[in-house]
């Protein structure tokens, strides 16, 4: 009704500073909250994009879930085996050409097959523990993030004649070598080669550019006495959504244990879950205290008009037309804060993605970096929601008692 | 002359530890064109019985008819419908809302009954208060305004809805002799000319003594309930 928001807007436009601050504090909020939202979805999907950036999608090893099936039970529905001794099988995934030509014919993206051991490069006296991963350059430059982290080299060098190695700059440096070096790669198996050093990768993973090294898959083979043998396949994905869908069809295919990157980051999207619940509680108390503010504005204005009420129900308006009254000035209070704070929210983000900082610290890739901002109208939608939401019930409790007020009890008071 | 309002046995006590009755029995039938006077001493529950026969309270016991409708079977919106409709209301102070103008506080409560165009209400609203001698005053702030002026804004408002009944509790109490004079001439015209029912507490003896019927209080009982002579007016 046009006289209750005339009433309702005339009540909150008299008290200008009182007004200005229960909007301001509506505003900060959806402001506050906005930005933070942004900033804290920003980092989640840029940590995510990295992740999945860096790791294999799906990553087939020639490891089991569950023990093999005996032949016995599969004959005899009463046997059961427990605690047997692995067979050795060292010739890891088995059939590997035909495992691979099947999964090339459905997977939606690219794979790479590689022989996966341990070994121990010797140079200058010194032993450093290494994996060492037997590749093929062509394929694996599809689908390897390291491919991008060359700092000299690349992939292809390994094909350059004679053993070849690629390694982490971190490694080269504590072993003292650099391209040009030939080091001795002992396999556990004993076997014992020279390597030429060819190319060198900063991936800005400790770990990795310290213990990773890289070398043609059929020196690997040879290495680790493991002719035409392939030990792991990993998948890059056109979807990396879609890794835990391809993995259980991988597992129900090949029997081997396909690990989605889900899976083997678990424990981070756990926490990245803590995280959000952690943020939007902080943005949840900031708004509730926004709230609070508008509650007190509207119960003091209800007080303050007790008088008014009065006069209007002796008019002859209704409990219900005063109810609306204050829930409609609450609301008009959380919408104009809704509104500020939609500038501010904006305002706090573009100043946010501006600044430019650099990180300290020889194990980074990129030297300057910006805040990763995500930027959603929901945010926006969800923030001013809770606020609207929040100065409706803050608008509408003070309102119910308004409504109730006994008109003679405020005019006998008045004469 | 038909009955407007009929009270019988009207009873209010406030609940209380030591429960206060305020109103006590009071029966009485006020008809069209009257212009009735509620006097008493301090307490005596006058206040109380307009509030009553206003429906801004409810009685304990007791049965209340306005234009032959029982009371006391309406909820709360329809007692709101009727104030609204036919009953106008002046009080010992203004009750005027200080962020309007004067033009918009006469124009609210046609407002809020919607049956008027804006164009219709705000030719009303004007009418009632050049007719009451405030035609300069249209869009002056009720702080603007002088006591008695005020006064009388706030019986056009009363007037906005053309009720029948206009109940007025201590409609001169806070002005001064010649204000006072103006207000209740007003008063008296909207029986004499406009055919309205006026029903008006007052301690002033002065304007008691010049009206039609005079109903008296004491501890909330009607002790006397006389008709003064046309002639007295």
């Amino acid at each position: 009704m046009r006289v209750i928001l005339e009433l309702a807007l005339t009540h909150i436009a008299g008290r200008g500073r009182q007004t200005l601050v229960a909007i301001l504090g509506v505003a900060l909020g959806v402001g506050f909250s906005i930005a933070m939202a942004a900033l804290m979805q920003g980092t989640e999907k840029d940590f995510i994009a990295q992740l999945v950036d860096t790791m294999p999608h799906v990553q087939i090893s020639d490891e089991r879930r569950t023990p093999r099936r005996q032949p016995a039970e599969d004959l005899f529905p009463a046997a059961r085996f427990e605690g047997l001794r692995p067979k050795e099988d060292r010739r890891g995934i088995l059939n590997p050409a035909a495992a691979v030509a099947s999964l090339r014919s459905w997977i939606p993206g690219r794979m790479a097959q590689s022989l996966r051991t341990q070994g121990v490069i010797r140079y200058a006296g010194r032993d450093v523990g290494v994996s060492v991963i037997g590749i093929e350059p062509e394929i694996e430059a599809q689908v390897s993030s390291v491919a991008g982290d060359f700092v000299e080299g690349s992939f292809d060098s390994l094909r350059a004649g004679g053993n070849n190695i690629v390694l982490g700059d971190t490694l080269a440096n504590r072993l003292g070598a650099s391209v040009g070096t030939t080091v001795q790669l002992v396999s556990p198996t004993g076997q014992s080669r020279g390597f030429k050093i060819v190319g060198l990768f900063h991936t800005g993973n400790n770990a990795r550019d310290e213990g990773e090294t890289y070398v043609l898959l059929k020196n690997a083979q040879i290495l680790s006495e493991r002719p035409n043998a392939i030990n792991d396949i990993r998948l890059r994905l056109d979807n990396p959504e879609a890794a835990p869908r391809v993995a259980r069809q991988i597992e129900a295919e090949l029997g081997y244990k396909a690990v989605p990157w889900q899976e083997a980051n678990e424990s981070l999207l756990e926490a990245l879950v803590v995280r959000n619940v952690v943020m939007y509680t902080v943005v949840g108390a900031i708004l509730l205290v926004a709230g609070f503010g508008i509650y007190n504005i509207i119960s003091t204005i209800t007080h303050e008009k007790a008088r008014d009420i009065a006069i209007l129900k002796s008019l002859g308006f209704t409990q219900g037309n005063m109810r609306s009254l204050f829930l409609i000035e609450g609301l008009a209070l959380g919408l104009g804060g809704s509104i500020v704070g939609w500038l501010i929210g904006f305002l706090l983000c573009f100043t946010l993605s501006q600044i430019e900082f650099k990180i300290s610290g020889a194990a980074v890739g990129r030297e300057i970096t910006n805040l990763p901002l995500y930027w959603t109208p929901w945010h926006y939608a969800i923030a001013s929601a809770f606020a609207l939401v929040s100065s409706g019930v803050a608008g509408y409790l003070p309102a119910r008692q308004a409504a109730r007020l006994n008109p003679v009890d405020i005019i006998r008071g008045a004469t | 002359m038909s009955t407007l309002i009929e009270a019988e046995n009207l009873t209010r006590i406030l609940p209380a530890i030591v429960p206060v009755t305020l109103v006590r029995d009071v029966s009485l039938m006020v008809s069209e064109q009257e212009f009735i006077a509620i006097t008493g001493p301090s307490g005596s529950g006058k206040s109380s019985l307009l509030y009553l026969l206003g429906l801004l309270d409810r009685p304990t016991s007791g049965t209340l008819r306005i234009e032959g409708r029982d009371t006391s079977q309406l909820d709360d919106d329809e007692l709101a419908r009727l104030r609204l409709e036919s009953l106008g209301f002046v009080f010992q102070f203004h009750f005027l809302l200080p962020e309007f103008s004067v033009l918009k506080n006469v124009e609210l409560p046609m407002r809020k009954a919607g049956r008027l165009s804006a164009s219709q209400m705000s030719e009303r609203a004007a009418g009632l208060l050049e007719d009451l001698g405030l035609a300069g005053h249209l869009d002056k702030r009720p702080d603007q305004l002088s006591g008695g002026q005020r006064q009388r804004v706030a019986v056009a408002r009363a007037l906005a809805n053309d009720p029948q009944v206009v109940l007025a509790d201590e409609p001169t109490g806070s002005l001064d002799s010649k204000s006072s004079e103006q207000v209740f001439t007003i008063l008296k015209d909207l029986v004499k000319k406009r055919g309205k029912t006026v029903i008006a507490v007052t301690h002033d003896m002065d304007i008691a003594a010049r009206v039609d019927r005079r109903i008296h209080l004491v501890d909330g009982k009607v002790v006397s309930d006389e008709r003064v002579a046309q002639a007295a007016v």
